[in-house]
């Protein structure tokens, strides 16, 4: 299943994610990628971090 | 201390935060003054905010849309940047194999939330924020710091909804880049 789509495409989604909506086939073939690839997930995780870094950042920032 | 005194000493602070959203110092000095003359002309607002600063971010926030609005020609323009696709397929080329495998497997970034949340962190992250191209850089603010929709963003620059995503992408993935290489390899204390 992870070659439905490579690490290059798994990531593009990943980042894509955080500015819009994944379609149905996109979020299917990701998540297959996922439960069988080593290095995705840690990206994904890189993504969840960046965007609580962000959060807190416009916290600290006072607004 | 009077009202204008006390909105003076906000000014460094407003006008670095412009700076980062306008990329351009004159932008930035016109709306910075704007926020503050519009919160002179309403002094019985202020003298019921506890939280100054906060108000005075509000109404930067407005002032910056007002300045991209007025000159969303001009920053348009740069909404193409050649040099930033460039530097975009560079950075591709550096993360992926030409079989689409990560060159290095990305490394874990979980830490402690206040090693992220901490003041070091932080400056990093302003620095990295700072080197993102004009375009790549604005359009990443206004969605991340203004908080703006994805269509909003589009009508205000008058750019379609592929070019917003295809900057915000590279906007990411610099912004990764930049904090894996200045604060995720470096020796913590």
């Amino acid at each position: 299943m992870k070659r439905l789509m490579t690490c290059k495409q798994a990531a593009s989604l990943m980042v894509a994610r955080q500015d819009r909506p994944l379609g149905l086939w996109e979020s299917a073939t990701l998540r297959m990628h996922l439960l069988a690839c080593r290095a995705c997930p840690h990206f994904g995780r890189q993504m969840d971090a960046m965007r609580s870094a962000m959060h807190a950042w416009r916290n600290y920032r006072g607004d | 201390m009077s009202i204008a005194e006390s909105l003076a000493e906000h000014r460094p602070y407003l006008m670095r935060f412009a700076r980062l959203q306008l990329r351009n110092d004159a932008w930035a000095e016109d709306a910075v003054s704007e926020t503050l003359l519009a919160a002179l002309a309403k002094p019985q607002s202020f003298e019921q905010r506890a939280q100054l600063r906060t108000w005075l971010v509000g109404i930067l926030k407005h002032k910056i849309i007002d300045a991209i609005r007025l000159r969303s020609r001009e920053v348009a323009l740069y909404s193409g940047d050649d040099e930033s696709a460039s530097a975009s397929d560079e950075l591709d080329a550096l993360m992926f194999k030409a079989d689409g495998h990560f060159c290095t497997p990305p490394d874990d970034w979980s830490q402690p939330d206040q090693r992220l949340g901490s003041q070091q962190f932080f400056k990093i992250l302003e620095a990295c924020l700072d080197k993102l191209p004009p375009a790549m850089g604005r359009v990443f603010l206004m969605r991340e710091w203004i908080e703006l929709e994805s269509d909003e963003i589009c009508k205000e620059l008058q750019i379609s909804q592929t070019n917003l995503y295809v900057l915000l992408h590279r906007a990411r993935l610099r912004l990764r880049e930049c904090l894996q290489l200045n604060w995720f390899s470096q020796p913590k204390p």
